[in-house]
């Protein structure tokens, strides 16, 4: 007997900061809000160390039952936690970098309005991305799963009084709609054929169904439902869009939600349903194409942006891809590293992007900055540091999580050359655009007006005459730069294998080992092996163009960007406007979803059916009424009048019908 | 002895005058008188029927319209008093406040 693990704590610990802050958090005071905050969120940080410290005495995998929930007929669901190795992995690092955040934010945020609101809405956060990674079955990831929806719509519309902070805030719950209903008809698909929606159960059933080689089955229609789910939380092609306007929340938001941890929800879902996917080759392949199609889509518009959130935001839409391109090749557990890594370097850039938009008071243009790699240090140092990692350079972390999947696309049963080909054309392009935003931002003179009256300042008299002038942000935002600069150098020490291997109990081996481990296979795997070292020597060979690139075009030759732009013109244009994604969808989609809702719906079916049935009735009785009212004259003689003619009316009808 | 039909034409006349006395006049008095007419030619059909099929029924239906007649004719009165005291005028086409 295993001492009780009280799983249901860690997400609902959150909760409590969540509530206090949210109902009393108005009367308290900056520091008081700032406990409360990092005390229950710290909290959950503390308990899933523990769990992590006696993990491997616990008999894994653990299912605690909260509470029974539902019983409808012979399906049931309760509150149940669910721990396993994938689950200890997504706790670690959404409380982890969650309390780091959270740290951060105290800084970043200390001088807005409605501040409580703020950290109410984070806690609020973590109780349902914990929830969502903590669920044992797939209704109560479904509230996690719609909950960090909710908390994610919140924040990104923190500055509600900014109308393009509420659009995007509500462009990100809408299309996260589509994908949810995507994942729902899956749950109610579980529901039928398998009478359940535990993982246990859901899994074993599906387990001992064939694999659907020859077509699309019940478990693919799952899993590309499930898939449905996962591209619009997790930003991938066609859902991608709400992503980049996302960036109109907070930057610790930024960090938190559409970088580290609520993004990869999405493959955290898919690595969670390996089991379906296994046995879904379409599935499968679907989730690979649209992952390597989406990785190479976002880094060739994030070459174009200007603003240095936007980049990111890109960037993390492409990097998304890569992990679901690692689901996609069967080596969900390289999908889960990525995720990983990737939650350090791109939490990390997205702080330190930032720490320089606080620097130089809130300007997001790159164009704007240049030369602030003396002035701010610390942010120049961890930065660089994730830098490196995502363009993915040894040995920092993003090199061993992204390489590995690229040799498992390569090797993989279900990979192809053509995943690493584009994988590796990606490498290069994301080691291009990081490198141009390094530069950009670091490097060159300083582009950005101290007072708006003076014409482009000299970098350095502007920075130092200028009142306030650029400043390094206050400590409580660099201890979290630094510790997860740290993180993002040697996050990925661990290696593939040994990482692959501990998740191997919940998600399945990599498929390129299960195949050599099987003698016929042996002779491949041997080949395999002499080219894992040119492989990676490829993808670092990547990265090193992508930097050489950017060093050229925007440190040695700043204006040679301008003449290729203008050398490719169209091309460019459409690059730099996003492919007119956002232009077409509106075609297609949200214009006649509006003209459609006004003219038909508004004012076709509303005024002129149901309003116009209601007034007319209305009126309707109001003219009966004005002509019977006169009956009513206060004239005693005219209602003796009315009653005799009413008997002789009724005398006269008794009569005939007497007769009769 | 006098046929039924004679009672009942005169019945009949009576209460036709009541209705066309309570229909033209103006004065309250009169048509209050009007409304007892109607009530005498009623009962005078009650008895003639009564008498004509040897049944007591209708007899005591005009017992109990004489004495509603005389509740009525008591509070009726009291009205008028009232309404003449307040609207110093029995003409029932001033009195027509009760209406939309």
């Amino acid at each position: 007997m295993t001492p009780h693990l009280h799983l249901w704590l860690i997400p609902v610990l959150p909760l409590i900061g969540a509530a206090i802050n949210g109902f009393l958090g108005k009367k308290f005071s900056r520091p008081a809000v700032v406990s409360v905050a990092l005390a229950f969120c710290g909290a959950a940080f503390a308990m899933a160390l523990w769990i992590a410290a006696q993990f491997s005495s616990l008999p894994i995998p653990v299912l605690e039952t909260f509470a029974p929930w539902l019983r409808a007929g012979s399906l049931h669901v309760d509150f149940a936690f669910y721990l396993d190795q994938l689950s200890l992995v997504m706790i670690l690092v959404v409380t982890g970098v969650g309390f780091l955040i959270h740290i951060y934010s105290v800084g970043y945020m200390w001088e807005e309005g409605g501040f409580y609101r703020f950290f109410s809405y984070l806690n609020l956060f973590m109780f349902f991305m914990l929830t969502l990674v903590l669920a044992g079955n797939y209704l109560v990831m479904f509230i996690g799963w719609e909950g960090v929806g909710l908390a994610s719509y919140l924040l990104i519309g923190f500055w509600f009084t900014k109308d393009s902070a509420a659009s995007a805030g509500k462009k990100a719950f809408i299309v996260n709609r589509i994908g949810d209903f995507g994942f729902l008809i899956g749950l109610f698909l579980m529901i039928k054929h398998f009478g359940s929606l535990d993982f246990g159960q859901v899994f074993s059933s599906a387990a001992s169904l064939p694999v659907e080689t020859a077509g699309a089955g019940l478990l693919t229609s799952i899993g590309l439902l499930l898939m449905v789910g996962a591209c619009g939380k997790s930003a991938q092609i066609p859902l991608y869009v709400w992503l980049p306007d996302a960036m109109e929340g907070p930057t610790p938001v930024s960090a938190l939600i559409h970088a580290a941890t609520m993004v990869t929800a999405g493959v955290y879902m898919v690595a969670r349903s390996h089991v379906i996917f296994e046995r879904a080759p379409i599935a499968m392949m679907v989730v690979s194409v649209i992952g390597t199609l989406t990785a190479l889509f976002a880094a060739t518009i994030g070459i174009c942006q200007t603003d240095i959130k936007k980049v990111l935001a890109y960037s993390t839409v492409s990097q998304l891809g890569y992990m679901f391109m690692a689901c996609g090749v069967g080596a969900f557990s390289m999908g889960i590293f990525h995720l990983m890594t990737h939650a350090f370097f791109k939490g990390l850039l997205f702080l330190a992007a930032g720490s320089v938009i606080h620097a130089v008071g809130g300007e997001q243009d790159m164009r704007k900055m240049g030369g602030l790699r003396s002035k701010i240090p610390w942010t120049f140092w961890t930065m660089t540091a994730a830098t490196f990692a995502i363009a993915g350079f040894p040995p920092f972390a993003g090199f061993f999580s992204k390489d590995a999947i690229l040799f498992q696309a390569f090797v993989s049963p279900y990979g192809s050359w053509l995943y690493w080909f584009i994988g590796v054309f990606t490498a290069f392009l994301t080691s291009f655009y990081m490198f141009r935003q390094w530069f950009m931002t670091f490097f060159g003179e300083y582009r950005g007006q101290e007072h708006p009256e003076e014409h482009v300042a000299p970098a350095g008299a502007a920075a130092s005459h200028g009142h306030g002038g650029i400043h390094e942000s206050p400590r409580v935002m660099l201890v979290p730069l630094v510790i997860l600069a740290v993180l993002a150098v040697v996050g990925g020490w661990i290696g593939s294998e040994r990482f692959g291997k501990f998740l191997s109990p919940a998600v399945g081996q990599v498929p390129s080992v299960a195949a050599s481990e099987s003698p016929a296979a042996s002779l491949q795997a041997s080949e395999e092996h002499v080219s894992e070292g040119l492989l990676t020597s490829v993808s670092i060979l990547a990265a090193v163009l992508g930097f050489g690139l950017a060093w050229l075009l925007y440190h040695q030759r700043p204006q040679l960007p301008q003449e290729i732009a203008a050398a490719l013109g169209g091309f460019y244009r459409a690059v730099a406007n996003k492919y007119y994604v956002d232009q077409l969808y509106a075609i297609l989609f949200v214009n006649p979803l509006i003209e459609g809702s006004r003219d038909i719906l508004w004012h076709g079916v509303d005024q002129g059916v149901i309003d116009a049935a209601v007034n007319d009735s209305a009126e309707g009785a109001e003219h009966v009424s004005d002509s019977v009212r006169h009956m009513q004259s206060g004239n005693l003689r005219s209602y003796a009048g009315w009653v005799a003619l009413g008997a002789a009316v009724a005398i006269a009808y008794m009569i005939w019908t007497g007769a009769r | 002895m006098v046929p039924l039909y004679y009672y009942l034409a005169l019945s009949g006349i009576l209460f036709a005058c009541g209705v066309a006395g309570f229909l033209i006049k103006r004065n309250l008095i009169t048509i209050f008188l009007s409304i007892e007419l109607m009530l005498n030619g009623v009962n005078l059909s009650f008895v003639a029927f009564a008498a004509h099929w040897h049944q007591l029924s209708g007899q005591v239906f005009v017992f109990f319209v004489m004495v509603v007649a005389a509740a009525e004719a008591a509070v009726g009165l009291a009205i008028i008093i009232s309404v003449f005291r307040t609207r110093q005028t029995l003409n029932v086409d001033q009195i027509n406040l009760l209406k939309l």
